[in-house]
C-alpha cells in the first residue's frame, strides 16, 4: 500500500510538476471548447444538405462520411501534421489536432443529425411547404427542433467521445493534459503525474458520462 | 499535381513500404479482432454478473464500467504502459493496447448489455417465473434472446470505434500499420507510405462502418 501511494499519490512529486499539469489542462480545454462547436456546424451543415435530397449530392455526402468515420482519427492526425508539410502547408499542433478531430467528428455528427432529420416524418415538411414557409426555414425552424429531441442521446454520447479524443494532441508533442503528465513524469521518477492527469479528466468528464448514460438508457427504453 | 502524386502516391515508395506496412496491417487486424472479442465477451458476463444482484459485486462492476468509460482511450494506454511497471510487471505494447482497450470496450458493452436487459418490461421476469422458470433459465432463454437484439446496433458501433483506437498504439509503439507507415516514411522523406495505410485502414474499416450503417437499418425496422 505504501508502495503504491508512493509511487501514484506522491505529493512532492505533485507539488513541483502542478503549474505544467495545469497549463496542460488549458490546453486540453482549448481544443475542446474550439473542435466541439466546429465539429457539430460540420456534422449539421452536411445532414442540412443531405436533407435537399439531391441524389448526385447525397451520394457525394455519405462517401464523405463513411470515409471520415473509417479512420481513425489519430491517422488523420498523423496525415496533416506530418503529410502535409511536404506540400508546403505547415499546421501547429494545436490547429492539426481541430482539423484532425473536427474532420473525423464532422462525419459522425453529420450521421447522427442525418438519421435525426430522417426520423421527422415528410409530412411536416411538406405541410409547411404548403404553408408557404421557404425550404431553409423548413429545417431550421420545424425539423430539426424535432429531429435534435429524436438524436439528443447519440449527439451527447459522441461529444463526450469528441472531447475524449483531444489527448491525441500529445502525438504532435502538443503539451495537452496528457502530454504534460508525460513529461512531469520524466522529470521526477515518479507516475504520480499521469494518476494526477487521469484523475483531472475523470473529474471533469464523469458529469457528463453519467449524463450521456442517462440519456441512452431512456433512449433504449422508449424503442 | 506532380508534387502531390510525388509525395503522397509515389509508386516506388509505396511498393517499397508495402511489406512493411503490411506486417503493421496484420498486427491491426490481430489487435482490433481481439478487443471486439474479449472486450464483448467480458462485457457480456459483467452484465449476467450484475443480474445476480449482489450489492458489493455491483458496487465494483459499476466503478470498473464508470472509470473506464469516462477515461479517454489513450490515458488508459499510456496509463498502463508507462505507469503500471511501477507497481507490477511491465506490459508489452501489445498486450497494453489490447488490454487497455479490451477493458474500455468491456465497460460500455457491459452498460450496453445492462440497460437492454433492463429496458424489457419486467412483466417478462413475473411470467415466466409464474410459469415455473427459474430465475438463470429465465434470463438465458427469454430475457438474453431479446436484449441482444436490442443491443446489437448499439454494440456493432461501439466495437468499431474502439477497434479503430488500435492505432493509438502508436503512442506506446505498437508496431500497427500507422506506426510501421511512420517509421518507413522517416527513413525515404516521402509521406507516401501514409497513403498506403490510410488505404489499409479502409480496406478494413470501411466494410465495418457500411455494415453497421446496415445492422442498424436492419434492426431499427425489422420489427
Amino acid at each position: 500500500m505504501q508502495d503504491f501511494l508512493d509511487n501514484f499519490a506522491n505529493w512532492e512529486s505533485l507539488l513541483r510538476v502542478y503549474p505544467l499539469l495545469l497549463q496542460g489542462l488549458i490546453y486540453t480545454v482549448w481544443l475542446a471548447v474550439v473542435a466541439l462547436p466546429l465539429g457539430i456546424l460540420a456534422g449539421l451543415a452536411i445532414a442540412v444538405l443531405y436533407s435537399f435530397k439531391n441524389r448526385w449530392v447525397n451520394i457525394a455526402l455519405l462517401i464523405y462520411i463513411d470515409l471520415f468515420r473509417s479512420f481513425p482519427v489519430v491517422v488523420l492526425l498523423i496525415l496533416i501534421f506530418y503529410g502535409m508539410p511536404f506540400l508546403g502547408l505547415t499546421l501547429g499542433g494545436f490547429t492539426a489536432a481541430v482539423l484532425a478531430i473536427v474532420l473525423n467528428n464532422s462525419g459522425y455528427y453529420g450521421e447522427i443529425f442525418r438519421a435525426g432529420i430522417l426520423s421527422v416524418p415528410h409530412g411536416q415538411t411538406e405541410a409547411a411547404r404548403a404553408l408557404g414557409f421557404k425550404p431553409l426555414h423548413v429545417v431550421f425552424s420545424i425539423v430539426l427542433p424535432q429531429a435534435i429531441r429524436n438524436v439528443l442521446a447519440p449527439l451527447a454520447s459522441n461529444s463526450l467521445e469528441l472531447v475524449k479524443a483531444t489527448p491525441i494532441a500529445a502525438l504532435v508533442a502538443l503539451p495537452e493534459l496528457l502530454r504534460s503528465a508525460r513529461v512531469a513524469q520524466e522529470q521526477t521518477y515518479n507516475p504520480t503525474p499521469l494518476m494526477a492527469a487521469a484523475v483531472i479528466f475523470f473529474v471533469i468528464l464523469y458529469p457528463f458520462a453519467r449524463w450521456v448514460a442517462r440519456l441512452e438508457r431512456q433512449a433504449l427504453k422508449a424503442r | 499535381m506532380d508534387r502531390i502524386v510525388e509525395y503522397y502516391f509515389n509508386a516506388e515508395v509505396i511498393a517499397g513500404a508495402f511489406p512493411q506496412v503490411l506486417t503493421g496491417f496484420r498486427t491491426t487486424v490481430i489487435v482490433s479482432l481481439l478487443i471486439i472479442v474479449c472486450g464483448t465477451l467480458f462485457g457480456l458476463s459483467l452484465a449476467l454478473l450484475r443480474c445476480a444482484n449482489l450489492r458489493p459485486v455491483n458496487f465494483i462492476i459499476t466503478a470498473y464500467v464508470d472509470v473506464l468509460r469516462t477515461l479517454p482511450q489513450l490515458v488508459v494506454i499510456v496509463f498502463i504502459y508507462f505507469g503500471l511497471p511501477y507497481l507490477g510487471p511491465a506490459l508489452s505494447p501489445f498486450a497494453t493496447t489490447v488490454l487497455a482497450l479490451g477493458m474500455v470496450l468491456s465497460a460500455f458493452s457491459t452498460e450496453i448489455f445492462w440497460s437492454a436487459i433492463m429496458a424489457l418490461p419486467r412483466g417478462q421476469w413475473d411470467a415466466a417465473s409464474a410459469l415455473g422458470f427459474s430465475r438463470l433459465r429465465t434470463l438465458v432463454t427469454i430475457i438474453l434472446p431479446q436484449a441482444i437484439r436490442l443491443a446489437i446496433p448499439l454494440l456493432t458501433n461501439r466495437a468499431i470505434s474502439i477497434s479503430k483506437g488500435t492505432a493509438l498504439g502508436t503512442a506506446v509503439s505498437l508496431p500497427e500499420t500507422l506506426g510501421q507507415a511512420q517509421s518507413v516514411m522517416a527513413l525515404v522523406a516521402n509521406p507516401s507510405p501514409l497513403t498506403l495505410a490510410a488505404a489499409f485502414y479502409l480496406t478494413f474499416f470501411l466494410p465495418l462502418v457500411i455494415a453497421s450503417r446496415w445492422i442498424e437499418y436492419r434492426y431499427s425496422t425489422g420489427r
